[in-house]
Order: C-alpha cells, then structure tokens, then sequence
C-alpha cells in the first residue's frame, strides 16, 4: 500500500521483530542439542525436532535423555549438593544476582527465541515473561542471602527433579530453579518436549554465572524421560507443573518413596463481573485472563461469570473488544494472540470446541488467521450451564465460557463448584463485596479489579485438584527446604494381647465412636476389647468401618461454619478444652497409665494441657502477610484452613497424640476426622466426654477408633476431604499417598519415622502450615 | 429518544456526521459510572506496547495526526502578525520536497486555535482554505468570569468568525457534585455556539478522580457538546493516556446508548511523535477508525508538530533530521 493509501484506510501494517540473533545461536550450535549435566554439554544424540508452531518449521534437534542421562544427572545432582548447601547464603546469592543480571543481559535473545520455539506473542515473551524470569532470580538471591539469619530451623532437601511445562517455559523455569538452588538444593529439570531451547539457552547462562557444575542439570525429552526422573530412587523431591491428570500418576508414583512433592496443575478459574464494576475495564481484563499466552494459561480466567443486571451490555461490549484482537504471526510486536504450541493443542481446542458447542452459544472473533501454523481464533460461549462439560473441563485454549448469576452468594456457589482450584477474578467497585467474596472463593490466588498477576513476593499455586504447594514468597520455601527435626525410626507398637486369665471389671464399658458432636455405635456393629499389660479388661473399642468413615467426613463437612469463625472464639473454645482436661487430669493419668502399662500418664496429659495451650494462643496469632509486590496495591497472603483433615493419630501417645494433630487443625479452622491411636484407644474416646463440655460444636472434631491399615484406603481416598496426616504407627504412608491421588488431596505422612511428641519438636509452626493455605488476594488500589 | 439531527458539513467535505443534540440529564446513567484507575492505567500503560506502527505506515499516521492537529498559541503575547505566522504554516505543515517524496497532496492542520481577539487576523489569513478558527472562550482558562458574560463572550466569538468553541466548565459544579448545574451551563454554551462546534474542557486535572472525569464526560455530552477535550494546557496536568482512556470510553458509551459520534481532544503535553502514534492507535482500539479522522479528533498541541517534521525527513532521508530545517509556526 502506498503511504497516501494508508493515510486512509490508517491500517496497522506489520511490526516485525527481527530472528536474526536467535538464528545466529542455533547455527553456532549446529542446530543440534545436547544434555547440560555435571557442568558440561553431552553431544547430541538421538534426538527430535522442535518446531515455531507458527510456521511449522524445524528450529533445532533435541536430545531424547534416556534412563542412562537421568541417572548421570541424578549423579551430578548429588555429588554437588551437600558443597552448594554447605556454601554461605551470601556465596549462593552472589550467584543469583549473576543470573538475574545474565538474563536482562541477555533479555531479548531469550524473549525472541521464546516466542520462536512457543508462539506467544513477542510483547508477552519480551514485556512479562522475561522480566518476570529476572524479577524470580533477584528476589531469591535475597533469600539466599537472608537464609542463615531467617531460616536457620530448616535445610534444603537434597536434589530436587523438576518438570515443567511448555506454556511459560523460562519462566516455570525461573519459578522452579530459583528458589530450589536458593536454598542450597541441586535440580535436574526437564523442559516440556516442545519447548526446550530458552531452558538449553539457560544452561549456557548458568555457565557464565559461575554456577558450580552439577548444581542445575537440564535434560530435555518426552514423558518418558520425565517419568524416569520421578521415578529415580535417589531424587529428594519433585516439583512439577503441568496437567492434572499427569500430576495424579506422579502422585501415585512417588506414594512411599519419601519424596516430597508440589504439584502445580489446571485450572478451570472464575473470573465474576458485578453489576457494579467498571465493565469496560473488566472487558480488558479478560483480554488478560483467556487470550494471555492464547489461553494456554493454567491459571486463566476461562470461565466468566456475569451478574444478571449487566450480562447483556457487558457481553456486547466484550464481543465488540474481541474484534479487535489481532491473531498472527507472534513475531509482530502489535499482535495480541500468537501461535498455539503444536498442532495436537490446536486439534484439542478445537474438538473440545466442537463437541461442546451445543451446550451454549459460541461467538468467534472475526480475526483473520494465518494460512498456516497452529491459531485459532478468540471464542466466547455464552448461556453454558455450569452442567456442560466446558464449563467444567479445561479447554487450554482461547476460549471462554459463560455464565450468569443472580446474587453475590449464588457467584460464590458457582465459582466454587468445579474440581480446581487455581485462580478466582473479580470485579466490582465494592470494598465490602470484594473483600467479603475473596476469602469464600476457593483457590489459591485471588484477582481484585485485575488478572494475571504474577510476582516473586506473591505466592502461587492451588487447591483442590489444581494441586499443592505455592511458589514464590517465603511461603514458596517451604517447597524447598525441610524442617531440622530429629527423626527416628517408628517402633511399632502391638496392643496388650488377651490374656489366658481375664480380669474382668463388673461394669462394661464400651468406647463408642464420636461423630458429628454425638456418640455413634460403629456401623457394623463390631468391637475389641482393650486389655492392659497385666491382663485387665479396660473397656471395648468400635471398630470403625467404612461407612463410620463416611459419616465423620459428612459431619466434618457439614461443620464448615467452623472455619468462619473468630481466631478468639477458637482460641476461647481451645483454652476451655484446656481448662476441662486439667480438670480431670488425674483419671486421663491413670487410663494412659492402665493402657499403656506405663507411668507416664501425669506427664502426658500436662504436655496435653499445655499442648491445647499453645494452639490456643497460636489461634489468633498465625499471621498472614501484605507482600511487597511491584504494583500500587497490595497483595495479602491469607492463612486459610485447609479444610477437612483426616488424621490418623501416633500410636505411643493415646492422648497427646490425638491434641497433637487435632489442636493445631481445629486451632486455623479445619474440621478433623482423627483416627485413635490403635493400640491404646481409650484414652481418646475418654476424650469425647471434654469435647461436649467444652463448647466444641458438633462435626468439627469426630474421633474414630479401629484399624488403621483398614481405615486408611477409604480416608485417604475420600473425595470430599482436603488433607490426610498420617502419622500412625502403622506401616500406611505409602497407601496414603497413593490412595490420596483421587482427589490430590494434601498429605502428610510420617514415612515410618516417629518424632518426640513430648518435646518442642512436637507443636509449633510446622503444624501449623500442614494446617494451613496461603491465599494470596491481590488489590490494587487508587482512585 | 427524540432529537433534531442536524447535518452540519465539517471543513472536510466528504465527511458528514450528524451533530449530537443532546439528551436530557440522564442522573442514573451518571451516577451509574464507573472508572477504575489501576484497571485503566494498566490497560493505558501496555497500548504502545500492544500497537507499534512501523515505516511507511508510521509516515501515514503521523500524516494524519497533522491533519489533527488544532495548532494553537494561547499566550499573553500572541499579536496578529504572530497569529499570522502560526495560520501559515497551518496551511503549509510540511515541506513540499517532503510530502513530494511520501507521494501525498497538500495538507493542512485540523484547525488554528486561538484567544478571541486574534480571531480576525486569523480568519483573514487563511481565508480560502476551509481551515477552521478555533477561540478559547468562556473565561479561558479558570471559568470564573461573570457568567452571563462567559456566555456572551461565545456569541462575540461567533461572530467574528470563529466556527469552532473550546469552552471551558466551572471545574466546581464538578468537584460538589452540581451536575444539574454542570449540565444547564453546558446546555447554555451550546446553545450559544450556533452553528459553531462546542468543545468542552474539562481541565481533568483539576477535576481529582477518573470517575469525576468519565461523569463530566458525560454531562457535558447529554447537554450536547460535539467534542470533549481534556485540558487548557495550563493546568498543572494536562492530557495523559489514563484520562484519554476514560473519556473516549465515555464517549464510546455515548455512542453506543445514543448513535452520536462525540469528538475527542486531549490537549497540553503531548509533544512527540510517538506519543500522537500511541494516542491514535488508542483511539483506534477503543473507538475505531471512525473516529480517525479531524471531524472527531484533534490534538491541541503547538510543539508536536515540529517533532512530527523531523520524523517525516528522518523517514524520507534515512538520516535524522534538526528542526531548524523545517519552516516555524
């Protein structure tokens, strides 16, 4: 077009951004890639394409790492590990600071080369991704270097196996390697197959940063590579993002290996639009939340709901702004949505599309797309049911879908009903409403008046099936290092047998199970009796069933208004339960003494006391944080409860153990489904007798008493539990793990060790983030 | 609705536009209103990022934003032969060699803009030409002259010849809520205007928040101004991207509820030529390419003209250009 045609039809032309440097990196590379491990490259070898999913042409080989490559990683892994630990916080951060710097040196080669081997738009690799990758990398130097004052009770894991996705994939780099090598970790990361170059492009970085070899080994390849990698015995821990489904099998692969684990997976995220918002700014924020990074975003805003009073302007609106979204060639500085990563992504989107159209009405953004390469245009579905399966199943796509709703109350309800639980917008200009809906989403990150935003001081990451774990903030170190506990080996723990001789109390006494604020006869209608050391019969205990597990859960749930309730009104009713057991502290002495053949009852039930004491003050003090964030505003790290916790209590501490896991779960507002120590259950059904003098409401403490191995599968595979600790003396955290993957409920498992549950190592802070969810809400503020 | 539409030829003929009557003050539409500054400034903060027009199509578009331009001199010195000077190189905005080399005819700016008395030098120097006289009006710049006086300070304005209005409002109808009061002066102004285009100043940045500036926004359009236009440029903020989001965004709605295309006018502060590129490409965004034209936007600006020049050699030559090379306003 000539300039005066132009100057009439004032169209946008194109903005080309310039491959020439990215080009001149491969072909020094001979287009062929190697592994990074120990330090040095391996040549390349069996290898596979990686393509510009915009034009479908070949960038560069890669190398498929087999079993051999991992465990030479592994082995440089460790071999570096306990030096880089051992070096100061300070030397680990001088090494940080050195990758920050080498990214923004470096800032446009890696933006560029992003955009080529992903497709994002190059304004979204070059003004968020990248930046964000440098913004990790410094604000963990810090951490490194305040981790000697600041952290001095916890220490790194060991080597840590890192698995990450292709959707953001230097930035899920920088989110899994900078607090990990922070912390004195090593890793061995696995880019996802499509897009491995900017993670090959690191390694060179890493290099010139004067990280010690074997400190970070990035291996490329396909699922079986990264199923090697969670597989391998000598890996501490596993940190992955990516789909829900793959998380599930690693949660089941890695059940009883010891390995810890954070899962950062899908997202199905409401994003609310109150009548009373700014509509057209909330029509910009979708722009953010679903055609981000062409939708593939697994916290993306991809489900909308409207308010009834506005839903039909509001739709108009966001259609009209639709048409104006430019689809094409992501190297053009001025288009808004790219390439989607590879072909099989764009059949996915678009059978998911197709199939499930008819459940409402679809609106397409009359851009104009490329002949070739993987795009598909910006697509709103409105009228869906929340019962369509798009409205439930991620589409990972640019499409959204929609629905409306009468009333705060009936938003939260359906923002709430999905099996995720990533990410939750909304909008409204009302302080009340804001801050009133925000707690009662259920997500881990929460958007006032904004979407997507990211930042290394704010922690990210889901509940639900999206996953556990966050990343980012000091909560994020937790994924990272490990508390100084002393451990040992779990003794196990026989009840007394039978004697040949009985004795025999004239009055029967039978424990019965304590379910929803009420004593419940056991389902199937068995009992054992419960002998002490010398052959006395101390009472019956029900054996709990799976049905008994049923109701407990139903009644846990039921008590949700629990976690509604004051940090003082828990502490109040957890200083009360204090108050009763002293009171009848002698008689709980002599039941742990006759049960357990011991004379360690007195001091048992003063730790008991003094253990509901500490909760009880801990109850209104376990502070949440206003983050630093980048931006004017404020980002609030909430402590939230998990929600309902089935915990199988220790079995050397018939009493202590119970409060031990039961105190700190009620005390942040979880309700508790705690299963008596097996051997000496007495004690804790003695127990239920406090709970109703004590102003405990009914369904927020249930106590069963029976088999531990034959309670767990049907606990720890409850699809309407959160979390299940498990620290019995039966040989269960594996099953727990594994039956756990159902729902990817939260676990924490004792892996056959015991602790001192007298002394301090038994209370306090790790107790209470087991207890606990970071929420972080963002507000940006100004008027 | 009901209303007269009165089809009213602007100075470029091939582009007529019903002129917006007015409406009568809708208070729960105003009320209604909403403007999130951090939403808005982020969204005004990525537009340069989101839209960059390259070469031969930047050359075109800072074409057109000349063509946009209300050249202006506001000063307490301003003589007719200064007033002259300016209406000449209105007519003559860039070198011929250079429009010669981009393959475009002669163009001119959107209009002159000046104080009442210099109305007449600047009517008979450009007489032929269709490029219309601006004059600030209404007590320029505060608004706290006598009213009636402001009023007829407009009719004195159009009759000597000015055929475009800038009026400024009372910024304090604004600032106690008075939006009956902010809407009937308005109302006023207008109907004083004649046939002459009114353009509201809102002195947004006096006016304390975005929601005051999308409400004035508003008002000012319900009581029937063809254009809203933010600043004098003598307030100590002038025109900023988030203000211009807000008030095109008004004007969107406007259009939307009403079917009358209202005109934008950020002035003061706008000084470079990739500034006037993110500015259109704004208003391309949020309200077309209709609006990409002189009869619904203008900058009011007196330096951006000279960068735009020296962008232009630069684009011609391949060498940056001085500005002592190019003839002065």
């Amino acid at each position: 077009m000539t300039i005066k045609e132009i100057f009439d039809t004032m169209d946008y032309g194109t903005a080309p951004e310039s491959a020439k440097e990215v080009e001149a990196w491969l072909d020094d590379h001979d287009r062929a890639f190697g592994l990074f491990i120990g330090g040095t490259w391996t040549k390349p070898n069996e290898t596979f394409a990686t393509r510009n999913p915009a034009t479908g042409q070949d960038l560069a080989q890669i190398t498929q790492a087999g079993g051999d490559d991992v465990d030479a990683a592994v082995r440089a892994a460790r071999k570096a590990q306990s030096g880089w630990a051992k070096q100061s916080g300070h030397a680990r951060a001088r090494v940080l600071y050195a990758i920050a710097r080498l990214v923004q040196k470096h800032a446009r080669l890696f933006a560029v080369l992003e955009t080529l081997d992903n497709g994002k738009p190059i304004r979204e690799s070059r003004d968020i991704d990248i930046p964000l990758v440098a913004r990790h990398f410094y604000y963990h130097a810090g951490m490194a270097q305040l981790q000697d004052a600041e952290l001095s009770d916890r220490e790194a894991l060991g080597v840590a196996g890192q698995i990450i996705p292709w959707n953001f994939p230097l930035l899920m780099l920088a989110w899994k390697v900078a607090p990990a090598i922070a912390m004195g970790n090593t890793v061995v990361l696995k880019p996802a197959e499509y897009t491995s170059l900017t993670a090959l492009l690191f390694a060179q970085i890493c290099e010139e940063a004067g990280v010690p070899a074997g400190v970070v080994n990035i291996i490329t390849g396909d699922g079986q590579t990264g199923a090697a990698i969670t597989a391998h015995e000598d890996i501490d821990k596993i940190a992955f993002t990516g789909s829900t489904e793959v998380g599930r099998i690693i949660r089941q692969t890695t059940a009883g290996t010891g390995k810890t684990l954070t899962l950062e997976l899908g997202g199905k995220s409401p994003y609310i639009v109150f009548d009373d918002a700014d509509l057209d700014s909330a029509v910009e924020g979708l722009v953010d939340a679903i055609w981000f990074n062409q939708g593939q975003v697994c916290c993306a805003g991809s489900r909308l709901l409207v308010h009834e009073p506005v839903a039909e302007r509001f739709y108009a609106k966001l259609k009209s702004r639709m048409a104006k979204l430019r689809v094409g060639d992501p190297m053009d500085k001025s288009i808004d949505v790219g390439a989607l990563v590879d072909p099989v992504q764009l059949e996915t989107v678009s059978s998911m599309v197709e199939s499930g159209a008819e459940d409402g009405e679809v609106y397409q953004a009359p851009a104009t797309l490329p002949d070739q390469g993987c795009f598909y245009p910006p697509t709103l579905i409105t009228g869906m049911a929340p019962a369509a399966r798009l409205m439930q199943e991620e589409i990972f796509g640019p499409v959204l879908v929609s629905t409306t709703f009468r009333t705060p109350s009936e938003a939260v309800e359906l923002a709430n009903n999905t099996r995720y639980g990533l990410a939750a917008t909304l909008w409204t200009e009302n302080v009340n409403l804001a801050l009133d809906v925000a707690p009662k989403l259920v997500s881990g990150v929460v958007w006032v008046n904004g979407t997507n935003m990211f930042d290394a001081a704010a922690g990210f990451g889901g509940v639900r099936e999206s996953g556990f774990g966050r990343e980012g903030g000091w909560e994020g170190l937790l994924a990272y290092t490990k508390p100084r506990t002393k451990l040992s080996t779990l003794k196990p723990i026989a009840a007394y047998p039978a004697p040949k001789d009985a004795k025999v109390d004239a009055l029967d006494r039978t424990a019965k199970l304590y379910v929803g604020g009420k004593q419940a006869r056991p389902d199937g209608g068995y009992s054992a009796p419960v002998w002490s050391r010398s052959g006395k019969l101390l009472g019956h205990t029900s054996l709990a069933n799976r049905k008994d597990v049923r109701n407990a859960v139903e009644a846990a749930a039921g008590a949700a208004a629990w976690s509604s309730t004051t940090g003082h009104l828990r502490a109040q009713i957890l200083y009360y339960l204090g108050e009763n057991l002293s009171a009848r502290a002698g008689e709980f002495a002599q039941r742990i003494d006759d049960l357990t053949g011991g004379k360690s009852g007195t001091k048992e039930v003063e730790r008991s006391v003094d253990r509901l004491f500490t909760y009880a003050a801990w109850a209104d003090k376990y502070d949440g944080a206003a983050k630093p964030v980048p931006m004017r505003g404020v980002a609030l790290a909430m402590n939230e409860p998990v929600g309902v916790i089935g915990a199988f209590c220790p079995d050397e501490y018939p009493l202590l153990g119970l409060i031990s896991l039961v105190a700190p779960a009620i005390a942040m507002g979880n309700r508790v489904v705690a299963v008596a120590s097996e051997p000496f259950p007495l004690a804790a059904t003695d127990f239920y007798q406090v709970l109703e003098t004590s102003d405990v409401p009914g369904g927020v403490i249930n106590i069963l008493t029976g088999s531990h191995t034959e309670l767990a599968p049907t606990l720890a595979g409850h699809l309407n539990l959160d979390a299940v600790w498990a620290q019995s003396g039966a040989d269960i955290s594996a099953l727990v793990e594994y039956e756990s993957a159902g729902n990817l409920k939260r676990t924490w498992v004792n892996n056959a060790k015991s602790r001192d549950w007298m002394g301090p190592e038994g209370e306090g802070r790790e107790f209470l983030a087991h207890a606990t969810e970071v929420k972080t809400v963002w507000v940006p503020y100004g008027e | 609705m009901q209303a007269e539409k009165t089809m009213t030829p602007t100075h470029l003929p091939e582009v007529v536009e019903p002129r917006n009557p007015g409406l009568p003050l809708d208070m729960d539409w105003v009320r209604a209103v909403q403007a999130n500054t951090s939403a808005i400034e982020r969204r005004a903060g990525t537009i340069a990022a989101r839209r960059s027009v390259k070469k031969d199509y930047q050359a075109a578009w800072l074409l057109k934003a000349i063509t946009m331009i209300d050249l202006t001199t506001l000063a307490g010195d301003d003589t007719e032969n200064r007033v002259r000077r300016l209406c000449a190189k209105a007519k003559h905005p860039v070198r011929g060699d250079l429009l010669a080399a981009l393959g475009v005819e002669d163009i001119t700016t959107g209009a002159v803009c000046v104080y009442h008395d210099m109305i007449p030098a600047a009517v008979d120097a450009l007489k032929g030409t269709g490029i219309p006289v601006a004059a600030v009006s209404t007590g320029f710049p505060a608004g706290l002259s006598p009213y009636h006086l402001r009023v007829a300070e407009i009719g004195e304005s159009v009759k000597a010849g000015a055929r475009e209005i800038d009026i400024v409002i009372s910024r304090r109808h604004v600032l106690t809520g008075n939006w009956q009061a902010l809407y009937d002066e308005m109302r006023e102004f207008r109907a004083a205007c004649g046939e002459a285009h009114v353009k509201a100043i809102l002195a947004t940045g006096e006016l304390g928040t975005l929601r005051n500036v999308a409400r004035a926004s508003l008002v000012c359009m319900m009581a029937g101004a063809d254009f809203i236009k933010t600043s004098t440029g003598k307030e100590s903020v002038n025109a900023t991207l988030p203000v211009t989001l807000t008030m095109i965004r008004a004007i969107r709605d406007f259009f939307e509820r009403t079917g009358y295309r209202v005109g934008y006018k950020p002035a003061g502060g706008i000084s470079k030529a990739k500034d006037a590129l993110t500015y259109l490409a704004l208003i391309k965004e949020e309200l077309g390419d209709n609006w990409l034209s002189p009869h619904l936007f203008r900058f009011g600006a007196s330096s951006l003209l000279g960068d735009i020049e020296r962008q232009l050699e630069h684009h011609v030559t391949g060498h940056y250009s001085a500005g002592y090379r190019h003839g002065m306003g």
